[in-house]
């Protein structure tokens, strides 16, 4: 069974200089889209993929991944809407530019489908009252 | 039969009195018609939700023991500067202002993350505020220095004051240029990449009222989630432009300047907001019950987004260089289907300000006015109307000889 997720990776200082995802594609045969990559200097590494492969060779990869001591977090966890500040204005629809957020015709609601977000941060500071918030 | 307003406030009174928001009149106007729906509908009410830029507040402090006079000093409300042209202890803030070390647009595009929006905002909230201020001392006021937290409990006089809100119509923002563009209507992509539009269409106040003939000076308002009243017109009320054969303003026209006591309203419906490369401002929550005293009321509130036309405008040229000329006219049916043709090209649109806030706005008010909590006013001098000849005009420069 095929499988794709999108996943938040955390290496470690150590780490920034091994080519890590290079294994990935090599002995597990997984497919990657690099949606965010970034190294905070003195700091950690961050990037955020798209991962695509067989189940049980992504687990694989996912495992050898934990055990060289990378961090994985699911991106739809990362970016989220906070409710209480969103007023439905819609200034984040145009946005974004996977679609993520989409009017509901009946209650002119603006709905957001994290499942759609790559994490760009595009809609953080186009969002008036600062509803979205992004958690690397 | 003709109502007058202190009728329907006898039948409000009496919790008696029908009402219906400007959106669900459209349907009881198509099944009763307008004759009948005339008689039977006392009230309609109206909303909007959107950034209004020109909005600020006044503050009096109260005196402190030693007394201070704030007037010709410097005062600052969490960083954030207010105006002190005015006497010893009042303040009024605007909802632009910016503390004086905010980086504005250095880096472009700003984001503009706190200014004098989110302190009106944090102050409604009942949160404690600093005040910094410098005075230059007299005799009768020998203090210089004052730092405190202030509370809008606590303090004598806190007023919303907005001298231009709630909108007859307004432009809706493309790009015609090569580069994204950073506005106060939000980001626009270049080659036409998006349209943001800014009205509550078919709810707004001023649509539903569009020859001012109920909404004047004195009209009680829901303003900011409690009681305000209407002002003034705003600035740059413009009545005379260009109408539908029913009345309806074709371009930015009408607007209302807008007064209400702060302590009574609600953080849920005045948020400090941020606009990215343009500055801070603050969304704003109005209301407007139209009294249904005639046919021709309840016509005027039975408009439809596809009724209204709004004009389309590059804002990387037209506006930024005050240049006449639109690129299309669009409805707000056709705004709020998604796309809208321009230039031959389907653009996607996108609205700057909230319709199912605007929704929640006209039902809270017509829940008051079921409810006998709120009464209509009659208004005490109309707004300048489409006649008036009252008219925007463009600043007209002149050299300053030495």
């Amino acid at each position: 069974m095929t499988v794709s997720k999108r996943i938040v990776l955390r290496f470690p200082r150590r780490l920034v200089e091994r080519p890590i995802v290079y294994r990935l594609v090599k002995d597990y045969d997984l497919e990657l889209n690099i949606l965010k990559a970034s190294i905070t200097p003195e700091e950690e590494g961050l990037l955020v993929l798209e991962l695509k492969g067989d189940q049980k060779e992504y687990d694989k990869g996912v495992d050898f991944l934990i055990k060289a001591g990378v961090k994985i977090q699911s991106l739809s966890q990362d970016v989220t809407r906070n409710e209480e500040r969103c007023n439905h204005c819609g200034a984040c629809i145009t946005v974004c530019p996977t679609g993520a957020f989409r009017v509901d015709p009946k209650t002119r609601e603006v709905l957001f489908d994290n499942e759609k977000c790559i994490a760009c941060g595009l809609c953080i500071p186009a969002c008036p009252p600062r509803a979205m918030e992004v958690h690397f | 039969m003709a109502k007058t307003i202190a009728e329907i406030n006898e039948k409000i009174k009496e919790g008696k009195a029908v009402v219906f928001t400007a959106e669900e009149i459209i349907d009881v106007a198509r099944e009763k018609g307008v004759k009948k729906a005339a008689q039977e509908v006392d009230v309609v009410t109206t909303g909007t939700f959107g950034i209004m830029c020109s909005s600020g507040a006044y503050f009096n402090i109260g005196h402190s023991t030693q007394r201070i006079k704030l007037g010709g000093g410097r005062a600052y409300l969490n960083d954030v500067p207010a105006y002190t042209g005015l006497a010893a202890v009042d303040l009024f803030l605007g909802a632009n202002a910016l503390p004086d070390d905010d980086p504005r647009n250095r880096i472009h595009p700003g984001e503009f993350i706190y200014g004098g929006g989110h302190v009106i905002e944090e102050l409604v909230a009942g949160k404690d505020v600093r005040l910094a201020a410098t005075a230059y001392g007299t005799d009768c006021y020998p203090r210089k220095r004052l730092e405190t937290l202030i509370n809008i409990k606590d303090i004598n006089e806190a007023v919303l004051f907005n001298v231009r809100n709630a909108y007859q119509n307004y432009n809706v923002a493309v790009n015609l240029s090569n580069k994204t563009i950073y506005t106060y209507m939000g980001v626009l992509k270049p080659h036409l990449g998006n349209a943001n539009y800014s009205s509550a269409g078919q709810l707004s106040p001023l649509f539903n009222d569009p020859y001012y003939r109920t909404i004047g000076i004195g009209t009680k308002i829901f303003l900011g989630g409690g009681i305000g009243f209407v002002a003034w017109q705003g600035t740059q009320h413009n009545p005379g432009v260009p109408r539908t054969e029913k009345g309806i303003p074709k371009e930015g026209a009408g607007t209302l300047a807008v007064i209400g006591d702060l302590k009574q309203m609600s953080p849920r419906w005045l948020v400090g907001s941020s606009v990215l490369g343009y500055g801070c401002s603050l969304t704003v929550g109005i209301g407007v019950p139209i009294p249904i005293l005639d046919e021709e009321m309840l016509e005027y509130t039975a408009v439809t987004d596809a009724d209204i036309y709004a004009p389309v405008i590059d804002y990387s040229d037209a506006f930024p260089n005050n240049k006449p000329g639109k690129l299309a006219e669009v409805t707000y049916a056709e705004l709020k289907s998604g796309r809208i043709k321009v230039n031959g090209k389907a653009v996607p649109t996108a609205s700057r300000s909230s319709y199912p806030r605007a929704v929640e706005i006209a039902a809270a008010l017509k829940e008051w006015i079921q409810t006998s909590k709120f009464l209509l006013t009659e208004s005490v001098q109309p707004l300048p109307g489409a006649e008036s000849g009252v008219g925007v005009k463009p600043l007209n420069e002149r050299p300053i000889e030495y």
